[in-house]
């Protein structure tokens, strides 16, 4: 399992931050995905060995819903 | 403000302006609409644009869009007014709401001001100055007055007083000199001092309580939770609705511009916004002002649990006392050949009862004085001093010894001094209670706290006595520290409520981890005890508890009134619109107006009361 916690830059609505996160949730492979609109931080848990592709993923999830916000480390 | 924020208020102001021109220009028809048009473009365009691109990217549900849609739907019907109302009121919900959330975020960031962003650092010959991320363990550091202290370390140098309010809430300095630990986040106050790096940036106090306090937010409450399901269906079900309240009636007989219009207002009460904003930002803000005052509180949902406490189980040693030992009392002939007595046996012993007998008798002990010490586990010291044999200990070695001590009942932990005729003497020893333990304690039971237990290693009387001067209602004596857990269980299992736990953290993790909330005392500076609890109160001082309750309960309570509230606004709006009572102005007001009330009520958490 693997963990780590992301910076989303530009997220401006609160219910955008939750359809991302329940988008991100489908990706196969994520076993836990919470975004905190409050502190602007995406808490990602997955398989072992696929952040990237998952990460990769999330990113075309959050432009589609939100076209200015960026997922950082 | 930001320089967005800015803009966009630059915008709603010009558009209000021009809103209200608009009502005084006398045109009518097609001029009145291109009137209006202005205020409406000016506030609306960025949500115009948006709402085309979310269209192209296939998101039909986003708010954008569907206040677009109502809003030029409105034009459309000739409602010109409704139709700017929409969108500038739409903008005047977000900016307040991201005014809000700034706001908030701020707020917490003060908090997060803990870590000073550079450190004095002593490297070859001189004092250079570092981020305190490369500063090194072992390094010397150096804190001038005024400055925070950028690391966890020891002092080697110097002596000061440290203003540790950031951390724990307490308002009193606290005084360091060589050899103390100290934490990072505190503000030195008076004298220079040179530290000893004891952990890395990360691994120090302030570093981690920020982490924790940010990592909070994600652990979601019961509340939470409902509101995030209850948004994921509520925004589709109300537009399913409006396109039910659209079409149906015009096609047997109704009237085709009034339903249109009545199915604009349910798309413009159709965004959860309000609750998904406000729920969250409730606990984050109660999280906030719980840390402020020196109460971390380790998730939404442990605040959530705290609020609903019923039950609160103390462990007694180190939370309602204060964990040291001293001599109340001693019986018997001559008092002072008892403790001279009894201190010179137990010389060698490092347990804090033996501390406190030689700390009482004051004299100095000698080693030649006594011979042939030999502990018994578990009941005492037998030795020789001056060539006489004695035997130090508790009433199951005097049995041993065949004497029966005849000595008045004493609350404590009794320590019996005997000779080989006879038991001349009892000690009693005891633990003192912390100043405002019971006033903690009653405070407790006028929250409604229904019961309280207290957990002891201590024998019966003496937990009685202890329970009943700070007014615990339940004392469970003679408990080793596994008995803790089960006892704490046994007491889960009769109450349908949330158990508290309480304990220093100290060698109760065990039992901070099986209760529904652990809450251990003192953490400042213990790794263990941030670890282990639920919530932390960094300073040693039971007072924080009801304090923390009384947050707690708080926070809940604006939650509940902010989903009860805009649930309750939100559907009676739609229903009366359905009815055409309402008009789009109650619509708007059911987006954007509780948007605001909720956020403004969201914001009481942020308090500093």
């Amino acid at each position: 399992m693997m963990k780590k916690i992301y910076h989303i830059e530009n997220l401006c609505c609160a219910n955008c931050a939750r359809k991302i996160e329940d988008g991100i949730r489908k990706i196969s492979g994520v076993i836990d995905a919470k975004i905190v609109f409050m502190t602007m931080k995406l808490h990602l848990q997955t398989e072992e060995g696929c952040l990237e592709s998952v990460l990769a993923e999330a990113r075309k999830i959050a432009k589609k819903i939100e076209p200015d916000c960026e997922i950082v480390e | 403000m930001t320089k967005k924020q800015k803009r966009m208020l630059a915008a709603i102001l010009i558009s209000a302006v021009l809103f209200v021109v608009a009502w005084l220009v006398p045109v009518r028809g097609p001029w009145k609409a291109a009137v209006f048009a202005f205020p409406s473009l000016i506030v609306g365009l960025p949500v115009l644009k948006n709402a085309v691109m979310s269209v192209f990217r296939g998101q039909l549900l986003d708010e954008n869009f569907l206040m677009a849609i109502a809003s030029v739907g409105a034009f459309i019907l000739g409602e010109y007014p409704e139709g700017v109302a929409v969108v500038l009121f739409y903008r005047v919900g977000e900016l307040f709401e991201s005014c809000a959330v700034g706001k908030s975020r701020k707020s917490v960031a003060e908090l997060m001001t803990l870590c000073p962003d550079e450190a004095t650092v002593f490297r070859e010959g001189k004092w250079v100055t570092l981020s305190p991320d490369d500063v090194e363990i072992g390094q010397s550091v150096r804190v001038l007055p005024g400055e925070k202290i950028p690391l966890d370390g020891t002092v080697i140098e110097g002596a000061s007083s440290l203003d540790t309010r950031s951390l724990t809430g307490e308002s009193v300095p606290r005084d360091v000199t060589e050899g103390d630990s100290v934490f990072s986040g505190c503000v030195n106050l008076s004298g220079v001092l040179v530290l000893r790096v004891e952990k890395s940036f990360g691994e120090s106090t302030a570093s981690k309580i920020l982490s924790l306090v940010e990592d909070a937010a994600a652990h979601r409450s019961k509340s939470e939770s409902f509101v995030t399901s209850f948004a994921r269906w509520y925004t589709p079900t109300v537009i399913g609705v409006a396109v039910l309240v659209g079409i149906l009636p015009p096609l047997f007989g109704g009237e085709w511009s009034v339903w249109i219009y009545r199915a604009l207002e349910f798309l413009v009460v159709s965004c959860p916004c309000a609750l998904v904003i406000s729920v969250p930002l409730t606990y984050f803000g109660g999280i906030g002002g719980a840390s402020r005052k020196g109460i971390l509180v380790k998730g939404s949902d442990r605040l959530e649990a705290l609020a609903k406490t019923d039950v609160m189980v103390f462990d007694k040693t180190g939370t309602l006392t204060h964990g040291i030992f001293e001599v109340v009392s001693v019986e018997g002939e001559s008092p002072e050949k008892i403790l001279e007595i009894a201190a010179l046996c137990e010389q060698f012993s490092t347990h804090p009862i033996a501390r406190s007998l030689r700390e009482k008798w004051g004299g100095r002990v000698s080693e030649d004085r006594v011979s042939h010490v030999e502990e018994i586990a578990g009941f005492g010291v037998c030795a020789k001093v001056d060539g006489v044999q004695y035997y130090v200990g508790n009433e199951s070695l005097m049995r041993q010894k065949r004497h029966s001590p005849t000595f008045a009942q004493t609350i404590g932990t009794r320590i019996f001094v005997a000779s080989d005729t006879e038991c001349f003497g009892v000690i009693t020893i005891s633990d003192r209670l912390k100043d405002n333990a019971s006033a903690a304690l009653s405070a407790l039971r006028r929250l409604g706290i229904r019961r309280t237990v207290m957990l002891t290693g201590d024998g019966v009387a003496s937990a009685q006595s202890i329970a009943s001067q700070v007014g615990i209602g339940e004392a469970r004596a003679n408990l080793l520290p596994q008995d803790k857990v089960s006892a704490l269980r046994e007491i889960s299992a009769d109450t349908k409520g949330t158990v508290a736990f309480v304990g220093d953290g100290m060698n109760d993790a065990p039992v901070l981890t099986a209760a529904d909330i652990g809450i251990a005392m003192g953490g400042l500076g213990s790794d263990a005890a941030i670890e282990a609890a639920d919530v932390v109160l960094m300073h040693d001082d039971l007072s924080a508890l009801p304090q923390g309750i009384l947050l707690a309960r708080k926070t809940h309570r604006i939650v509940m009134e902010n989903m009860f509230f805009s649930i309750a606004i939100k559907i009676l709006v739609m229903f009366l619109c359905a009815l055409g009572v309402a008009n789009m102005w109650h619509a708007v007001f059911a987006d954007v107006g509780v948007s605001v009330l909720a956020i403004l009520n969201a914001l009481r958490t942020l308090s500093r009361k």
